[in-house]
Protein backbone atom coordinates (compact mmCIF):
# COMPACT_ATOMS: atom_id res chain seq x y z
CA UNK A 1 0.00 0.00 0.00
CA UNK A 2 3.13 2.62 0.58
CA UNK A 3 3.61 2.48 -3.17
CA UNK A 4 0.21 3.97 -3.35
CA UNK A 5 0.70 7.30 -4.79
CA UNK A 6 -3.09 8.85 -5.36
CA UNK A 7 -4.65 10.93 -2.40
CA UNK A 8 -1.06 10.46 -0.58
CA UNK A 9 -0.54 14.10 1.15
CA UNK A 10 3.41 15.00 1.41
CA UNK A 11 3.74 17.86 4.42
CA UNK A 12 5.56 20.67 3.31
CA UNK A 13 5.37 24.83 3.37
CA UNK A 14 5.70 25.82 -0.19
CA UNK A 15 4.02 28.38 -2.28
CA UNK A 16 1.83 25.65 -3.19
CA UNK A 17 1.11 24.21 0.21
CA UNK A 18 -0.16 27.80 1.49
CA UNK A 19 -2.22 27.96 -1.81
CA UNK A 20 -5.66 28.23 -0.90
CA UNK A 21 -7.05 24.80 -1.41
CA UNK A 22 -10.23 26.21 -3.37
CA UNK A 23 -7.63 28.03 -5.36
CA UNK A 24 -5.78 24.89 -6.17
CA UNK A 25 -8.93 22.21 -6.50
CA UNK A 26 -10.37 24.74 -9.09
CA UNK A 27 -6.92 25.57 -11.29
CA UNK A 28 -6.32 21.91 -11.34
CA UNK A 29 -9.75 21.68 -12.85
CA UNK A 30 -9.42 25.00 -14.82
CA UNK A 31 -5.58 23.52 -16.06
CA UNK A 32 -7.05 20.61 -17.29
CA UNK A 33 -9.77 22.34 -19.10
CA UNK A 34 -7.29 24.03 -21.36
CA UNK A 35 -5.03 21.81 -21.94
CA UNK A 36 -7.36 20.54 -24.82
CA UNK A 37 -7.12 24.26 -25.96
CA UNK A 38 -3.68 23.19 -26.95
CA UNK A 39 -3.48 21.73 -30.67
CA UNK A 40 0.19 22.24 -31.71
CA UNK A 41 3.54 21.71 -31.24
CA UNK A 42 4.09 25.22 -29.87
CA UNK A 43 1.03 25.36 -27.38
CA UNK A 44 1.98 21.94 -26.18
CA UNK A 45 5.91 22.49 -26.08
CA UNK A 46 4.63 26.07 -24.00
CA UNK A 47 2.25 24.08 -21.38
CA UNK A 48 5.01 21.35 -20.67
CA UNK A 49 7.49 23.83 -19.81
CA UNK A 50 4.73 25.61 -17.87
CA UNK A 51 4.10 22.54 -15.98
CA UNK A 52 7.44 21.21 -15.18
CA UNK A 53 8.29 25.51 -13.91
CA UNK A 54 5.52 25.23 -11.07
CA UNK A 55 5.97 21.60 -10.24
CA UNK A 56 9.43 22.89 -8.50
CA UNK A 57 7.13 25.56 -6.38
CA UNK A 58 5.50 22.36 -4.37
CA UNK A 59 9.15 21.67 -3.28
CA UNK A 60 8.51 17.92 -3.37
CA UNK A 61 10.62 15.10 -5.09
CA UNK A 62 10.08 14.89 -8.43
CA UNK A 63 9.95 11.14 -8.07
CA UNK A 64 6.63 11.11 -6.15
CA UNK A 65 5.46 12.53 -9.92
CA UNK A 66 7.15 9.78 -11.62
CA UNK A 67 5.55 7.49 -9.00
CA UNK A 68 2.19 8.83 -9.82
CA UNK A 69 1.97 8.09 -13.46
CA UNK A 70 2.72 4.10 -13.03
CA UNK A 71 -1.03 3.39 -11.87
CA UNK A 72 -2.01 4.50 -15.36
CA UNK A 73 1.08 3.53 -17.53
CA UNK A 74 -0.89 0.91 -19.19
CA UNK A 75 -3.61 3.36 -19.75
CA UNK A 76 -0.67 5.61 -21.39
CA UNK A 77 1.03 3.43 -23.34
CA UNK A 78 -2.57 1.75 -24.77
CA UNK A 79 -3.32 4.98 -25.76
CA UNK A 80 -0.32 5.95 -27.22
CA UNK A 81 -0.21 2.77 -29.31
CA UNK A 82 -4.08 2.72 -30.52
CA UNK A 83 -3.26 6.68 -31.65
CA UNK A 84 -0.13 5.30 -33.39
CA UNK A 85 -1.40 2.21 -35.31
CA UNK A 86 -4.43 3.37 -36.11
CA UNK A 87 -4.49 6.93 -37.32
CA UNK A 88 -4.23 7.62 -40.75
CA UNK A 89 -3.14 10.31 -42.94
CA UNK A 90 -0.16 12.50 -43.38
CA UNK A 91 2.99 10.03 -44.77
CA UNK A 92 3.24 6.44 -44.32
CA UNK A 93 6.08 4.93 -43.03
CA UNK A 94 4.88 1.06 -42.39
CA UNK A 95 1.86 -0.38 -43.39
CA UNK A 96 0.41 -3.77 -42.63
CA UNK A 97 -2.90 -4.70 -43.35
CA UNK A 98 -5.17 -1.98 -41.59
CA UNK A 99 -2.50 -1.63 -39.25
CA UNK A 100 0.13 1.42 -40.22
CA UNK A 101 2.37 3.96 -38.82
CA UNK A 102 2.14 7.52 -40.48
CA UNK A 103 3.62 10.80 -39.71
CA UNK A 104 0.35 11.59 -38.30
CA UNK A 105 0.01 9.08 -36.19
CA UNK A 106 2.98 9.80 -34.49
CA UNK A 107 2.47 13.23 -33.86
CA UNK A 108 -0.63 12.95 -32.85
CA UNK A 109 0.71 10.03 -29.84
CA UNK A 110 2.60 12.35 -28.66
CA UNK A 111 0.10 15.11 -27.86
CA UNK A 112 -2.35 12.43 -26.19
CA UNK A 113 1.05 11.08 -24.63
CA UNK A 114 1.74 14.81 -23.44
CA UNK A 115 -1.85 15.97 -23.00
CA UNK A 116 -2.45 13.29 -20.24
CA UNK A 117 1.05 13.05 -19.08
CA UNK A 118 0.62 16.89 -17.73
CA UNK A 119 -2.36 16.15 -16.93
CA UNK A 120 -1.74 13.26 -13.95
CA UNK A 121 1.25 16.01 -13.20
CA UNK A 122 -1.12 18.69 -12.27
CA UNK A 123 -3.79 16.36 -10.66
CA UNK A 124 -0.55 14.59 -8.28
CA UNK A 125 0.59 18.26 -7.69
CA UNK A 126 -3.03 18.84 -5.95
CA UNK A 127 -3.71 15.41 -3.80
CA UNK A 128 0.38 15.99 -2.93
CA UNK A 129 0.51 19.53 -1.66
CA UNK A 130 -3.18 19.56 -0.35
CA UNK A 131 -4.85 17.44 2.75
CA UNK A 132 -7.72 15.61 2.13
CA UNK A 133 -9.83 17.24 4.73
CA UNK A 134 -9.02 20.77 2.66
CA UNK A 135 -9.79 19.12 -0.27
CA UNK A 136 -13.16 18.28 1.51
CA UNK A 137 -13.39 21.89 3.26
CA UNK A 138 -12.74 23.83 -0.43
CA UNK A 139 -15.89 21.09 -1.76
CA UNK A 140 -18.04 22.50 0.80
CA UNK A 141 -17.18 25.87 -0.23
CA UNK A 142 -17.63 25.83 -3.54
CA UNK A 143 -20.56 23.57 -3.41
CA UNK A 144 -22.37 26.26 -1.02
CA UNK A 145 -23.89 28.23 -3.73
CA UNK A 146 -25.98 25.10 -4.40
CA UNK A 147 -27.76 25.25 -0.79
CA UNK A 148 -30.23 27.67 -2.71
CA UNK A 149 -31.71 24.96 -4.72
CA UNK A 150 -31.85 22.38 -1.45
CA UNK A 151 -28.85 20.81 -2.06
CA UNK A 152 -27.63 19.44 1.27
CA UNK A 153 -24.60 21.14 0.95
CA UNK A 154 -23.13 20.70 5.14
CA UNK A 155 -24.31 16.92 4.77
CA UNK A 156 -22.29 15.89 2.09
CA UNK A 157 -19.31 17.77 2.93
CA UNK A 158 -19.47 15.91 6.23
CA UNK A 159 -19.64 12.89 4.54
CA UNK A 160 -17.27 13.49 2.39
CA UNK A 161 -14.50 14.43 5.18
CA UNK A 162 -15.68 11.27 7.73
CA UNK A 163 -15.00 8.92 4.28
CA UNK A 164 -11.71 10.82 3.80
CA UNK A 165 -10.79 10.38 7.62
CA UNK A 166 -11.72 6.76 7.28
CA UNK A 167 -9.92 5.84 4.37
CA UNK A 168 -6.53 4.78 5.82
CA UNK A 169 -8.39 3.45 8.99
CA UNK A 170 -10.07 1.28 6.61
CA UNK A 171 -7.05 0.31 4.27
CA UNK A 172 -5.02 -1.14 7.53
CA UNK A 173 -8.18 -2.70 8.76
CA UNK A 174 -8.27 -5.01 5.29
CA UNK A 175 -4.69 -5.33 6.27
CA UNK A 176 -5.16 -6.72 9.71
CA UNK A 177 -8.12 -8.71 8.76
CA UNK A 178 -6.11 -9.98 5.27
CA UNK A 179 -3.55 -11.26 7.48
CA UNK A 180 -5.26 -12.66 10.20
CA UNK A 181 -7.43 -14.72 7.90
CA UNK A 182 -4.04 -16.05 5.72
CA UNK A 183 -3.05 -17.14 9.38
CA UNK A 184 -6.32 -19.43 9.13
CA UNK A 185 -5.19 -20.87 5.81
CA UNK A 186 -7.16 -18.52 3.62
CA UNK A 187 -5.28 -18.05 0.14
CA UNK A 188 -5.77 -14.72 -1.23
CA UNK A 189 -5.53 -14.14 -5.01
CA UNK A 190 -4.76 -18.15 -5.73
CA UNK A 191 -6.89 -20.58 -7.30
CA UNK A 192 -9.58 -19.96 -10.21
CA UNK A 193 -12.08 -17.37 -10.59
CA UNK A 194 -14.75 -18.81 -8.07
CA UNK A 195 -12.30 -19.66 -5.11
CA UNK A 196 -10.89 -16.22 -5.50
CA UNK A 197 -14.31 -14.64 -4.99
CA UNK A 198 -14.75 -17.21 -2.11
CA UNK A 199 -11.83 -15.89 -0.20
CA UNK A 200 -13.21 -12.69 -0.40
CA UNK A 201 -16.35 -13.36 1.92
CA UNK A 202 -14.15 -13.97 4.70
CA UNK A 203 -12.20 -10.61 4.21
CA UNK A 204 -15.58 -8.21 3.55
CA UNK A 205 -17.98 -9.76 6.05
CA UNK A 206 -15.25 -8.48 8.84
CA UNK A 207 -15.13 -5.23 6.73
CA UNK A 208 -18.35 -4.17 6.42
CA UNK A 209 -19.47 -5.52 10.27
CA UNK A 210 -16.43 -3.08 11.29
CA UNK A 211 -17.56 -0.15 9.46
CA UNK A 212 -20.89 -0.31 10.72
CA UNK A 213 -19.56 -0.42 14.47
CA UNK A 214 -17.16 2.43 13.47
CA UNK A 215 -20.56 3.99 11.91
CA UNK A 216 -22.61 3.38 15.53
CA UNK A 217 -19.47 4.38 17.82
CA UNK A 218 -18.85 7.78 15.33
CA UNK A 219 -22.47 8.82 15.43
CA UNK A 220 -22.86 7.91 19.34
CA UNK A 221 -19.79 10.18 20.10
CA UNK A 222 -20.89 12.65 17.64
CA UNK A 223 -24.38 13.39 19.55
CA UNK A 224 -22.53 13.13 22.78
CA UNK A 225 -20.66 16.36 21.53
CA UNK A 226 -23.86 17.97 20.84
CA UNK A 227 -23.42 17.23 16.97
CA UNK A 228 -27.80 17.68 15.70
CA UNK A 229 -27.31 18.68 12.34
CA UNK A 230 -24.68 20.83 9.89
CA UNK A 231 -27.62 23.81 10.30
CA UNK A 232 -26.27 26.80 12.53
CA UNK A 233 -22.65 25.16 13.52
CA UNK A 234 -19.72 27.49 13.03
CA UNK A 235 -16.00 26.27 11.50
CA UNK A 236 -12.99 25.91 13.35
CA UNK A 237 -10.92 25.60 10.08
CA UNK A 238 -11.92 28.81 8.24
CA UNK A 239 -10.16 29.48 4.36
CA UNK A 240 -9.09 32.93 3.52
CA UNK A 241 -8.26 33.62 -0.26
CA UNK A 242 -4.70 36.12 -0.10
CA UNK A 243 -1.96 37.16 -2.25
CA UNK A 244 -1.00 33.89 -3.54
CA UNK A 245 -4.34 33.24 -4.77
CA UNK A 246 -4.81 36.88 -6.89
CA UNK A 247 -1.15 35.62 -8.15
CA UNK A 248 -2.68 32.07 -9.34
CA UNK A 249 -5.64 33.63 -10.90
CA UNK A 250 -3.36 36.05 -13.06
CA UNK A 251 -0.82 33.17 -14.01
CA UNK A 252 -3.61 30.63 -15.34
CA UNK A 253 -5.09 34.09 -16.82
CA UNK A 254 -2.07 34.46 -18.89
CA UNK A 255 -1.36 31.13 -19.53
CA UNK A 256 -4.92 30.69 -21.01
CA UNK A 257 -3.63 33.69 -24.03
CA UNK A 258 -0.93 32.20 -24.15
CA UNK A 259 -2.27 29.29 -24.92
CA UNK A 260 -4.80 30.87 -27.61
CA UNK A 261 -2.09 33.02 -29.18
CA UNK A 262 -0.19 30.09 -30.05
CA UNK A 263 -3.12 27.93 -31.30
CA UNK A 264 -4.22 28.16 -34.49
CA UNK B 1 9.91 5.20 2.87
CA UNK B 2 11.13 2.28 4.10
CA UNK B 3 11.08 1.85 8.02
CA UNK B 4 12.94 -0.54 9.86
CA UNK B 5 10.79 -2.40 11.46
CA UNK B 6 13.57 -5.28 13.29
CA UNK B 7 17.33 -5.06 12.83
CA UNK B 8 19.72 -7.69 13.41
CA UNK B 9 17.33 -9.89 15.78
CA UNK B 10 18.28 -12.97 16.58
CA UNK B 11 17.01 -15.46 19.37
CA UNK B 12 15.35 -19.22 19.96
CA UNK B 13 12.45 -19.88 20.98
CA UNK B 14 12.70 -23.23 22.27
CA UNK B 15 9.74 -25.91 22.30
CA UNK B 16 7.02 -26.50 24.64
CA UNK B 17 8.73 -23.07 26.72
CA UNK B 18 6.14 -19.66 27.64
CA UNK B 19 7.96 -17.02 26.04
CA UNK B 20 7.08 -13.65 26.48
CA UNK B 21 7.83 -10.68 24.18
CA UNK B 22 7.94 -7.06 25.41
CA UNK B 23 8.92 -4.02 24.66
CA UNK B 24 7.28 -0.24 24.28
CA UNK B 25 4.59 0.45 21.12
CA UNK B 26 6.25 0.24 17.75
CA UNK B 27 9.55 -1.90 18.91
CA UNK B 28 8.77 -4.34 16.32
CA UNK B 29 6.99 -7.07 18.44
CA UNK B 30 3.90 -7.47 15.98
CA UNK B 31 6.52 -7.62 13.00
CA UNK B 32 8.64 -10.20 14.97
CA UNK B 33 5.37 -11.98 15.46
CA UNK B 34 4.28 -12.04 11.87
CA UNK B 35 7.71 -13.72 11.19
CA UNK B 36 6.61 -16.64 12.98
CA UNK B 37 4.63 -17.99 10.42
CA UNK B 38 5.57 -15.91 7.35
CA UNK B 39 3.18 -13.37 7.18
CA UNK B 40 5.88 -10.90 6.82
CA UNK B 41 9.41 -12.95 5.34
CA UNK B 42 12.51 -11.54 6.31
CA UNK B 43 14.41 -8.54 4.32
CA UNK B 44 18.12 -10.39 5.54
CA UNK B 45 18.51 -13.64 7.56
CA UNK B 46 16.69 -16.86 8.39
CA UNK B 47 13.77 -18.01 9.81
CA UNK B 48 13.91 -21.38 11.17
CA UNK B 49 10.32 -23.05 12.49
CA UNK B 50 10.75 -26.92 12.89
CA UNK B 51 12.60 -28.03 9.76
CA UNK B 52 11.42 -25.16 7.71
CA UNK B 53 13.81 -22.40 7.18
CA UNK B 54 12.17 -18.95 5.61
CA UNK B 55 14.43 -17.05 3.79
CA UNK B 56 13.35 -13.78 1.62
CA UNK B 57 13.53 -16.02 -1.00
CA UNK B 58 10.76 -18.48 0.45
CA UNK B 59 7.94 -18.94 -2.24
CA UNK B 60 4.38 -17.74 -0.84
CA UNK B 61 3.53 -21.12 -1.91
CA UNK B 62 3.12 -24.31 0.57
CA UNK B 63 3.77 -21.88 3.51
CA UNK B 64 -0.47 -23.79 4.32
CA UNK B 65 1.22 -26.34 6.47
CA UNK B 66 3.41 -23.61 8.75
CA UNK B 67 0.57 -21.53 9.03
CA UNK B 68 -1.44 -24.85 10.41
CA UNK B 69 1.74 -25.37 12.94
CA UNK B 70 1.89 -21.78 14.09
CA UNK B 71 -1.76 -20.78 15.38
CA UNK B 72 -1.71 -16.96 15.39
CA UNK B 73 -4.21 -14.52 17.62
CA UNK B 74 -4.09 -11.28 16.39
CA UNK B 75 -5.16 -8.40 18.55
CA UNK B 76 -8.57 -7.67 18.52
CA UNK B 77 -9.05 -10.93 17.31
CA UNK B 78 -13.04 -10.67 17.13
CA UNK B 79 -12.50 -8.77 14.05
CA UNK B 80 -11.68 -12.02 12.17
CA UNK B 81 -14.88 -13.43 12.30
CA UNK B 82 -17.25 -13.36 9.48
CA UNK B 83 -19.32 -16.89 9.89
CA UNK B 84 -23.22 -16.81 9.79
CA UNK B 85 -22.51 -19.48 12.94
CA UNK B 86 -20.02 -19.70 15.56
CA UNK B 87 -19.87 -23.40 14.59
CA UNK B 88 -18.86 -22.18 10.56
CA UNK B 89 -16.63 -19.86 11.83
CA UNK B 90 -14.39 -22.03 14.33
CA UNK B 91 -14.33 -24.66 11.69
CA UNK B 92 -13.21 -22.10 9.09
CA UNK B 93 -9.53 -22.78 9.96
CA UNK B 94 -9.00 -26.20 9.57
CA UNK B 95 -11.62 -26.41 7.00
CA UNK B 96 -8.63 -24.66 5.01
CA UNK B 97 -6.13 -27.43 6.19
CA UNK B 98 -8.50 -30.05 4.94
CA UNK B 99 -9.92 -31.25 7.91
CA UNK B 100 -13.47 -33.24 6.94
CA UNK B 101 -16.43 -31.33 7.72
CA UNK B 102 -17.14 -33.76 10.44
CA UNK B 103 -13.96 -33.32 11.90
CA UNK B 104 -13.66 -29.72 11.61
CA UNK B 105 -17.84 -29.46 13.32
CA UNK B 106 -16.32 -31.59 16.26
CA UNK B 107 -12.96 -29.48 16.85
CA UNK B 108 -15.45 -26.45 17.12
CA UNK B 109 -17.73 -27.88 19.60
CA UNK B 110 -14.57 -28.96 21.81
CA UNK B 111 -12.77 -25.79 21.05
CA UNK B 112 -15.79 -23.52 21.84
CA UNK B 113 -16.28 -25.65 25.37
CA UNK B 114 -12.24 -25.40 26.11
CA UNK B 115 -12.64 -21.56 25.82
CA UNK B 116 -15.12 -21.46 28.68
CA UNK B 117 -18.36 -20.54 26.24
CA UNK B 118 -21.09 -23.02 26.63
CA UNK B 119 -22.46 -25.20 23.98
CA UNK B 120 -25.73 -23.06 22.74
CA UNK B 121 -23.72 -20.52 21.01
CA UNK B 122 -22.18 -23.02 18.61
CA UNK B 123 -25.41 -22.16 16.47
CA UNK B 124 -25.45 -18.29 16.94
CA UNK B 125 -24.36 -15.53 14.87
CA UNK B 126 -20.51 -14.56 16.43
CA UNK B 127 -21.89 -11.22 15.83
CA UNK B 128 -24.98 -10.98 18.46
CA UNK B 129 -22.14 -12.10 21.45
CA UNK B 130 -20.42 -9.56 23.63
CA UNK B 131 -17.03 -8.35 22.65
CA UNK B 132 -15.93 -11.08 24.98
CA UNK B 133 -17.34 -13.65 23.86
CA UNK B 134 -16.47 -12.64 20.57
CA UNK B 135 -12.78 -12.54 21.47
CA UNK B 136 -12.97 -16.65 22.72
CA UNK B 137 -14.65 -17.39 19.56
CA UNK B 138 -11.64 -15.90 17.58
CA UNK B 139 -9.83 -18.22 20.35
CA UNK B 140 -11.35 -21.33 19.56
CA UNK B 141 -11.00 -20.36 15.69
CA UNK B 142 -7.14 -20.09 15.95
CA UNK B 143 -6.69 -23.19 19.15
CA UNK B 144 -9.12 -25.38 15.95
CA UNK B 145 -6.60 -25.70 13.84
CA UNK B 146 -4.77 -27.61 16.79
CA UNK B 147 -1.45 -25.56 16.40
CA UNK B 148 1.94 -26.93 17.72
CA UNK B 149 3.03 -23.50 18.63
CA UNK B 150 0.62 -20.68 19.50
CA UNK B 151 1.52 -17.19 19.23
CA UNK B 152 -0.82 -14.44 21.07
CA UNK B 153 -0.54 -10.66 20.36
CA UNK B 154 -2.27 -9.00 23.26
CA UNK B 155 -4.75 -11.57 23.33
CA UNK B 156 -6.43 -9.96 26.45
CA UNK B 157 -6.39 -6.09 25.32
CA UNK B 158 -9.56 -4.78 26.50
CA UNK B 159 -11.23 -7.27 28.08
CA UNK B 160 -12.51 -7.40 31.66
CA UNK B 161 -10.23 -8.49 34.70
CA UNK B 162 -12.51 -11.73 34.78
CA UNK B 163 -12.36 -12.38 31.51
CA UNK B 164 -8.41 -11.68 31.48
CA UNK B 165 -7.76 -14.15 33.80
CA UNK B 166 -9.90 -16.72 32.66
CA UNK B 167 -7.75 -16.14 29.14
CA UNK B 168 -5.00 -16.75 30.64
CA UNK B 169 -5.36 -19.45 32.84
CA UNK B 170 -6.63 -20.99 29.72
CA UNK B 171 -3.14 -20.50 28.08
CA UNK B 172 -1.27 -21.54 30.80
CA UNK B 173 -2.97 -24.38 31.12
CA UNK B 174 -3.24 -25.28 27.10
CA UNK B 175 1.15 -24.64 28.30
CA UNK B 176 0.78 -27.50 30.88
CA UNK B 177 -0.09 -29.85 28.38
CA UNK B 178 2.73 -29.12 26.20
CA UNK B 179 1.77 -26.47 23.96
CA UNK B 180 4.70 -24.20 22.71
CA UNK B 181 3.41 -20.60 23.62
CA UNK B 182 4.59 -17.35 22.37
CA UNK B 183 2.95 -13.85 23.87
CA UNK B 184 3.63 -10.30 23.33
CA UNK B 185 2.12 -8.22 26.19
CA UNK B 186 1.95 -5.02 27.99
CA UNK B 187 0.99 -6.96 31.51
CA UNK B 188 3.87 -7.06 33.21
CA UNK B 189 2.00 -9.49 36.04
CA UNK B 190 1.47 -11.94 33.15
CA UNK B 191 4.62 -11.99 32.01
CA UNK B 192 6.31 -12.59 35.95
CA UNK B 193 3.01 -15.41 36.64
CA UNK B 194 3.26 -17.55 33.38
CA UNK B 195 6.47 -16.97 31.07
CA UNK B 196 9.28 -19.24 31.01
CA UNK B 197 11.81 -16.51 29.17
CA UNK B 198 11.70 -13.23 27.97
CA UNK B 199 12.63 -11.32 25.38
CA UNK B 200 12.74 -7.31 25.00
CA UNK B 201 12.39 -5.48 22.07
CA UNK B 202 13.70 -2.16 21.95
CA UNK B 203 13.62 0.03 18.26
CA UNK B 204 14.01 -2.82 16.32
CA UNK B 205 16.51 -4.82 17.95
CA UNK B 206 16.83 -7.36 20.83
CA UNK B 207 17.80 -5.85 24.23
CA UNK B 208 18.09 -8.05 26.67
CA UNK B 209 16.62 -11.79 26.71
CA UNK B 210 16.41 -13.67 30.24
CA UNK B 211 14.29 -15.52 32.60
CA UNK B 212 11.80 -13.16 33.87
CA UNK B 213 13.51 -13.29 37.13
CA UNK B 214 16.68 -11.91 35.74
CA UNK B 215 14.76 -9.09 33.31
CA UNK B 216 12.63 -7.94 36.59
CA UNK B 217 16.02 -7.72 38.33
CA UNK B 218 17.21 -4.64 36.69
CA UNK B 219 14.21 -2.11 37.73
CA UNK B 220 15.91 1.20 36.58
CA UNK B 221 16.77 -0.54 33.32
CA UNK B 222 13.38 -1.28 32.54
CA UNK B 223 11.94 1.66 33.80
CA UNK B 224 14.97 3.79 31.54
CA UNK B 225 13.05 2.00 28.62
CA UNK B 226 9.57 2.70 29.11
CA UNK B 227 9.02 -0.81 30.49
CA UNK B 228 6.69 -1.43 33.41
CA UNK B 229 7.15 -3.59 36.54
CA UNK B 230 4.97 -6.66 37.90
CA UNK B 231 3.09 -5.28 40.62
CA UNK B 232 4.77 -7.63 43.07
CA UNK B 233 7.78 -6.16 42.20
CA UNK B 234 7.07 -2.41 42.41
CA UNK B 235 5.78 -2.75 45.91
CA UNK B 236 9.15 -4.79 46.87
CA UNK B 237 10.86 -1.85 45.61
CA UNK B 238 9.18 0.75 47.61
CA UNK B 239 9.56 -1.86 50.39
CA UNK B 240 13.23 -1.63 49.81
CA UNK B 241 13.48 2.21 50.56
CA UNK B 242 11.31 1.61 53.95
CA UNK B 243 14.32 -0.78 54.89
CA UNK B 244 13.29 -3.94 53.90
CA UNK B 245 15.98 -6.69 52.91
CA UNK B 246 15.76 -8.40 49.91
CA UNK B 247 17.96 -10.92 48.62
CA UNK B 248 16.63 -10.57 44.82
CA UNK B 249 13.35 -8.82 43.85
CA UNK B 250 10.12 -11.21 44.12
CA UNK B 251 7.83 -11.63 41.44
CA UNK B 252 4.65 -13.18 42.52
CA UNK B 253 3.28 -12.43 45.50
CA UNK B 254 3.63 -15.54 47.14
CA UNK B 255 7.16 -15.01 46.48
CA UNK B 256 7.08 -11.83 48.32
CA UNK B 257 5.21 -12.96 51.26
CA UNK B 258 7.79 -15.43 51.87
CA UNK B 259 10.70 -13.05 51.77
CA UNK B 260 8.48 -10.84 54.05
CA UNK B 261 7.40 -12.76 56.58
CA UNK B 262 10.47 -13.49 58.59
CA UNK B 263 11.36 -9.80 58.14
CA UNK B 264 7.96 -9.31 59.92
CA UNK B 265 8.80 -11.15 62.60
CA UNK B 266 6.27 -14.05 61.36
CA UNK B 267 7.17 -17.74 61.02
CA UNK B 268 8.80 -18.86 57.05
CA UNK B 269 5.72 -20.71 55.60
CA UNK B 270 6.60 -24.46 54.78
Amino acid sequence: MSKMILGRYIPGDSFIHRLDPRTKLLATFFYIAIVFLANNWQSYLFLTVVTLAIIPLARVSFKFFINGLMPVLFLLVFTVLIQIFFTTGGQVYWRWGWLSVTSLGLINAGFVFIRLVLIIFMSTLLTLTTPSLSLADAVESLLKPLAKIHFPVTEVALMLSIALRFVPTLMDQTTKTMNAQRARGVDFGSGGLVKQIRTIVPLFIPLFVSAFTMADDLATAMEARGYRDGLGRTKYRVLHYGKRDAMTTGALAVLTLGLLILRR
Amino acid sequence: MAGVGLDDVSLTIHGGEYTAIIGHTGSGKSTLLQHLNALIKPTSGTVTIGDRTITSATSNKNLHELRRQVGMVFQFAESQLFAATVREDVAFGPRNFGVSAADADALAVKMIARVGLPADVLDRSPFDLSGGQMRRVAIAGVLAMQPEILVLDEPTAGLDPVGRREMMALFAQLHAAGQTIVLVTHQMDDVADYADRVFVLDQGQLVKQGTPQAIFQDADWLLDHQLGLPRTTQFALQLRKRGFQFAHLPLKSAELAQMLAPQLGGQAHE
